[in-house]
């Protein structure tokens, strides 16, 4: 479990996150979502400890997450950023490998279990071919599945994703986001696509201005009477078969007189 | 070994296991390479001498071989007093300068850094300078030269780490833009330096020392200092391979690894500020090993650091051994400062890696 405490992260004297608190609970997806600039990231980095809040607090299972030394916190949280590493000359292979150093000490090397869970979740992200390649030649959705593999194969308690389905196609936007739905581990995921969230997440936190908008299960942020003020166009919710589906339309243009054109 | 191809390959899923026993091979290979330089560049030089005496002589020194004596007493002195330390802190050097750059490269991101890029050869220079024309240093006896060099470039080192400082984070742009500055100002200092003292003679000896030279190498506290800092500094990178890895991705990835980027790259800006003060004040500034080594052994083994600063420790020491042996028999019996060979041996090399760089486009 992932409890932040009246976070806040400025941008010069621009506030980016003001006073903010989220509850990632245990076993469930969180979504952060919201329109651009919104803080979706930051509140992410602030939860992950890569920014320091000068308010409140971030703990993890209990313990606050400046007092755990580093590695400690990679075993807790494996994170996917957008930070590429695109000029790196490993091999995707070895690159698996590196999510597996939290669990060495200085003086281990990798050892055929570790081998082992990196294959697996090289398999699991549908890259297992990859393996021998080096990251920089690959195409953008290769090289974000084989980041998540990475975040995988560290095997954390949480997992935290900023935007994991940028670069990726249609199916493994969907594959992506069921296998972390699959973990059943705690996750933490930054989402642009509204409907992706829909689908894939339990709860969500619904940013606008530098603060909270909307918090709750999907079924409850995700009306349409809060997302248009938020995002400032017209939204239509569609309840088909137990599942949410929103339709967009631009203020100006109602979207039941174009149905009737 | 032998096992049937399937269940090999099941074992080793990735690869891993082929990849450190080609990295094995490579290690041997290379040491057997230095041993084999080390004895054929102890022979040569204006007076030849056979590499099986050369291992006579050196096993009779060393652990008091039985045996005939079948060589002179001036072979003796030529080879224990004066070519085996130079050769030794030839390899030194080389392995010294070839991981600082590993290191340096990892830790700004950059594949063209390199040991001098952080202005520590500028101070170091700076140093040796003033020594030279002025006699600075002159209570530290014999060890003047270098050990004026060494503050030099220990200073430069602090003023480049407080510039970088300022104002927050150490982060690899501030470190490689104030290193950058700090190294031009030191380099306009020496250049005053020569200028002002107005002594043809001494100018010669700066600019000589400003080339490189193993020349200095004599059985004494610096060439063992030398081989503490330098063998400690290997091994340390050697272990911290996978910490390497992972801040040379990214300062964020590292982080979310498990590895505090800000304190690792203070951790190693000291001990690579600590090694080239060394190297410098033992051998003058040595261009290009450290920029092109890296490369080379990153070509060989492939990009894991725990693969990269070994192998490049041992072709940093054969290459610049070779490169000594070049500078003292091309033109002999005068001897080429061996930065102008380096930098000759070097600078095709960097323009292949530019036209590379440019074909994929990175």
């Amino acid at each position: 479990m992932i409890q932040a405490t009246q976070v806040s992260w400025r941008s010069g004297t621009n506030p980016v996150i003001d006073g903010v608190s989220v509850t990632a609970r245990p076993g469930r997806v969180l979504g952060l979502i919201g329109p651009n600039g919104s803080g979706k990231t930051t509140l992410l980095r602030l939860l992950y400890g890569a920014l320091r809040s000068g308010t409140g607090r971030v703990a993890v299972d209990g313990d606050d997450l400046t007092t755990l030394p580093s590695r400690e916190a990679a075993r807790r949280l494996a994170v996917v950023v957008q930070e590429t590493g695109g000029e790196t000359a490993l091999t995707v292979a070895e690159l698996v490998l590196l999510g597996r150093g939290p669990h060495l000490n200085t003086f281990q090397r990798t050892g055929p279990a570790d081998h082992r869970i990196a294959a697996e979740c090289l398999t699991r992200v549908g890259a297992a071919h990859l393996g021998s390649r080096p990251f920089a030649g690959l195409s953008g959705g290769e090289r974000q599945r084989v980041l998540i593999a990475r975040a995988l194969a560290q095997q954390a308690t949480h997992l935290l994703l900023d935007e994991p389905t940028n670069h990726l196609d249609i199916r493994y936007q969907h594959e992506i986001l069921r296998l972390v739905r699959d973990l059943g581990t705690c996750a933490v995921v930054v989402l642009h696509d509204l409907n992706l969230a829909a689908r894939y997440c339990d709860d969500l936190v619904l940013l606008g201005q530098g603060g909270v908008a909307a918090a709750g299960t999907v079924a409850e942020v995700l009306d349409p009477a809060i997302l248009e003020t938020v995002y400032g166009i017209g939204i239509q919710r569609l309840d088909l078969d137990g599942a949410i589906h929103l339709l967009y339309h631009p203020h100006d243009q109602p979207a039941v007189q174009r149905s009737a054109a | 070994m032998t096992t049937t191809a399937l269940p090999e390959s099941r074992a080793d899923l990735l690869g891993v296991a082929a990849q450190r026993r080609r990295t094995g091979i490579w290690l041997l290979a290379l040491t057997v390479g230095l041993i084999v330089t080390g004895v054929i560049a102890v022979g040569s030089g204006a007076i030849g001498i056979p590499p099986i005496t050369v291992a006579r002589i050196i096993g009779h020194q060393l652990v008091g071989l039985p045996g005939q004596v079948t060589w002179t007493p001036a072979q003796e002195a030529i080879v224990w007093q004066v070519r085996l330390p130079r050769v030794l802190l030839g390899m030194l050097v080389g392995a010294g300068l070839a991981a600082c750059g590993v290191a340096l490269q990892a830790m700004v991101r950059n594949v063209l850094a390199d040991p001098y890029l952080l202005g520590i050869n500028s101070g170091a220079s700076s140093g040796a300078a003033a020594a030279i024309l002025f006699g600075a240093g002159a209570g530290f006896g014999q060890y003047a030269l270098s050990s004026s060099a060494f503050l030099g470039a220990l200073g430069a080192s602090l003023l480049v780490f407080l510039i970088a400082r300022s104002g927050g984070r150490v982060t690899s742009i501030r470190l490689l833009l104030s290193g950058v500055a700090v190294g031009y100002a030191l380099y306009a200092t020496t250049s005053f330096l020569i200028f002002a003292s107005g002594s043809a003679e001494g100018a010669r000896s700066v600019m000589f020392w400003l080339l490189g030279s193993l020349g200095l190498a004599r059985w004494n506290v610096l060439l063992l200092v030398a081989a503490v800092v330098l063998g400690g500094m290997i091994c340390y990178l050697t272990v911290v391979g996978r910490r390497l890895d992972v801040l040379a991705i990214g300062d964020e990835t590292a982080q979310t690894l498990g590895v505090s980027p800000d304190r690792f790259r203070l951790r190693l800006l000291v001990l690579v500020s600590l090694s080239v003060g060394v190297l410098v004040s033992a051998a003058g500034s040595i261009g290009f090993v450290g920029l092109v080594v890296p490369h080379l052994a990153r070509r060989i083994v492939g990009a894991p650091h725990v693969r990269v600063v070994p192998v490049a420790a041992l072709l940093g020491a054969i290459l610049l051994v070779w490169a000594d042996v070049l500078a003292r028999v091309l033109l002999a019996p005068q001897e080429i400062p061996i930065g102008i060979i380096t930098a000759l041996l070097g600078a095709p090399f960097l323009l292949v890696l530019i036209r590379r760089l440019h074909a994929t486009g990175a």
